[in-house]
């Protein structure tokens, strides 16, 4: 069975912007978890399924997106959604301070330091680093979000927020995966050493991945403010970080319809298993082992990029 | 200056504790390349084994004190020693030739399947380890007092790692733990059973582990399942300090962090007293990625 992608966008979108007329706030809630979700993921897809690079700590720019907006929001009364990109601004640039002098660390030691800077982050909010991020209880009473005067409030409306920016997401990130970045770190991903030789700059790439990576998570921790209203440091604890990576590597690292499927399967499954709440930690354990053992490319796994090879006459060799 | 070497000696305590824990990382690290993530776990198994065999089985009061704090470090270590081999055989023996992140992610989920099982088994909430199995004496040494059961955890901490030092360095078995160390494949060319020396890394590794969390359990009276992931992260971070895959560099860097901690959270902030050993972590990885005592520089990074 050959997988069309244009046809299943085509016709899953509409559907699925249909579906909250039918569901009640309760479950339009949950897609709106699996929306948030999946932008994490997509985002650190961008990190860990592209650039290879193992980020366990990847809550921490979330955390800062969703405090920089929660604070500008609740002293100077900027409108939330209009701080998006300030939120993603002051991810990516915590993330490239961050990351610049890390980026060269193999592959679990980087890991290593990437839980280290999401404990920090999360200690630093829980000790008002600053006095700005109102310690252990977080900052409350962030205004909710607007768009052309009209307030957005119930999960219904919110559904329809999340979901567009997580459309706006995915078709750019198709479009990233053709440019000449996303070329980069294909080829950086499949063998470094060969794309070092190639003249790639391997380090610029991957610090661009992390970054741009830690922007989108920035944003999203935006969005997430507005839903919530409120926000607390537990909120962005190494178990976020874990359910971010664990959703890519369910769904298939570096694929987007992966991601997607993985968000909806990690956050979705255990609202339909209510029953078994507190055991689905353990079975997701189980899981993450027997995938790795059975299926480490993992459930929808990317589909080989083919790039049209232009022979010597087609560039017209003169020399 | 009293100030100072009371922190210092509840620094050594902490860090014996901590390079207990991170021999069973650079062990693993040594031989198999593999970060251990599921090894913080088998340490709070092992203070949990401890609670239980305390409370419902009534150890203390059966045998005496004395004997029950050594029927129970060989009982737990033992315990956890093969809870490391299923662990091995489960996990990560079939991820052999897998790429890294494949065994990296396997690690998590062990260590997420563990946590959660302590959880469902002993539920969330803290847990009290029985007050009276050591007598409450303190000694008084040069104006400090140090309680009894530090020292006993000092001590327990140092035979425990000579022991290991002169086992690997002097016995044959020790020697064919380095030579799978240095080189899988040569080590099966001259006949070393890399699978049995594997094996018996995650038999010591766990075994110190678990002894870790039970000393921890006696120590601070006080365990939670979700403690394992701390001193996991930080007795790592250890391992890396003293040069990871390196045994008296974990010792040594144990030691180093768990002083560093307590005269850090005495004279900076106690609140951050987590972050300092994080900030520890970034700081070696990034200034001396080889640690302290490290050698094989190239491998590393």
């Amino acid at each position: 069975m050959k997988f069309n992608r244009k046809r299943f966008y085509l016709a899953a979108v509409p559907i699925f912007f249909l579906v909250p007329l039918i569901l009640n706030p309760y479950w339009v809630d949950v897609l709106n978890s699996i929306g948030l979700y999946a932008l994490l993921g997509l985002s650190l897809n961008l990190i860990v399924g592209y650039a290879g690079l193992f980020n366990l700590g990847h809550a921490a720019f979330y955390a800062v997106g969703a405090y920089t907006s929660a604070i500008l929001n609740t002293t100077y009364h900027i409108p939330i959604l209009l701080l998006l990109p300030v939120a993603g601004l002051a991810a990516g640039i915590f993330a490239l301070i961050v990351a610049r002098p890390i980026i060269h660390l193999r592959g679990d030691y980087l890991c290593i330091v990437t839980i280290g800077v999401g404990e920090i982050v999360r200690i630093a909010l829980i000790n008002d680093v600053f006095g700005i991020t109102g310690g252990a209880n977080g900052i409350f009473g962030i205004a909710r979000p607007r768009i052309f005067g009209m307030v957005i409030r119930t999960p219904h409306q919110f559904f329809y927020l999340i979901w567009l920016f997580v459309a706006i997401t995915v078709f750019l990130f198709y479009r990233l995966e053709d440019s000449r970045v996303g070329r980069a770190l294909n080829y950086i991903r499949e063998d470094e050493m060969a794309a070092e030789a190639c003249g790639i700059n391997v380090a610029h790439y991957k610090l661009i991945s992390f970054v741009v990576g830690a922007t989108w998570a920035g944003m999203a921790g935006n969005i997430f403010a507005a839903k919530m209203t409120i926000i607390s440091p537990e909120s962005f604890s190494f178990w976020e970080s874990v359910l971010m990576f664990t959703l890519i590597i369910l769904g298939g690292a570096g694929s987007i319809e992966g991601v997607l499927l993985g968000a909806f399967l990690i956050i979705g499954l255990p609202e339909i298993f209510r029953e078994l709440s507190n055991a689905r930690m353990l079975f997701f354990g189980a899981a993450m082992i027997a995938m790795m053992i059975f299926r480490p490319e993992g459930l929808i796994p990317p589909v080989p990029k083919k790039y049209r090879v232009f022979s010597g006459t087609d560039r017209g060799e003169t020399t | 200056m009293a100030e100072f070497l009371q922190q210092f000696v509840n620094g050594l305590a902490v860090g014996g504790i901590y390079a207990l824990i991170a021999l069973g990382y650079t062990m693993v690290y040594g031989v198999l390349k593999l970060i251990n993530f599921a090894h913080g776990d088998l340490f709070t198994i092992g203070a949990y084994l401890g609670l239980t065999l305390l409370t419902s089985f009534g150890l203390a009061d059966r045998v005496g004190p004395g004997v029950a704090v050594l029927l129970l470090v060989v009982m737990v270590m033992g315990f956890v020693a093969v809870i490391g081999i299923i662990l091995e055989r489960v996990a990560y023996r079939p991820l052999r030739n897998s790429p890294r992140l494949s065994a990296v992610v396997s690690a998590l989920g062990a260590s997420i399947f563990f946590q959660n099982a302590v959880m469902l088994i002993y539920g969330a909430r803290f847990r009290v380890y029985p007050q009276n199995l050591l007598p409450k004496i303190s000694l008084n040494l040069l104006g400090i007092y140090i309680p009894l059961v530090k020292i006993l955890v000092l001590v327990v901490c140092v035979i425990m790692m000579v022991g290991l030092y002169l086992f690997i360095q002097r016995t044959t078995i020790g020697t064919a733990i380095r030579a799978a160390a240095i080189d899988q494949e040569a080590a099966r060319l001259v006949g070393i059973n890399v699978d049995g020396v594997i094996t018996l890394v995650f038999i010591i590794g766990p075994a110190l582990g678990g002894l870790a969390g039970l000393m921890v359990g006696i120590l601070y009276g006080q365990i939670k399942f979700t403690m394992g992931w701390i001193y996991g992260l930080k007795a790592f971070t250890a391992a890396i300090l003293g040069g990871i895959g390196n045994i008296p560099g974990a010792m040594l860097g144990g030691l180093i962090l768990g002083v560093v901690e307590a005269l850090g959270s005495a004279y900076i902030s106690i609140a951050w007293k987590d972050a300092i050993a994080f900030c520890v972590l970034i700081l070696i990885l990034v200034v001396k990625p080889t640690g302290l005592l490290g050698e094989r520089v190239a491998e590393k990074v």
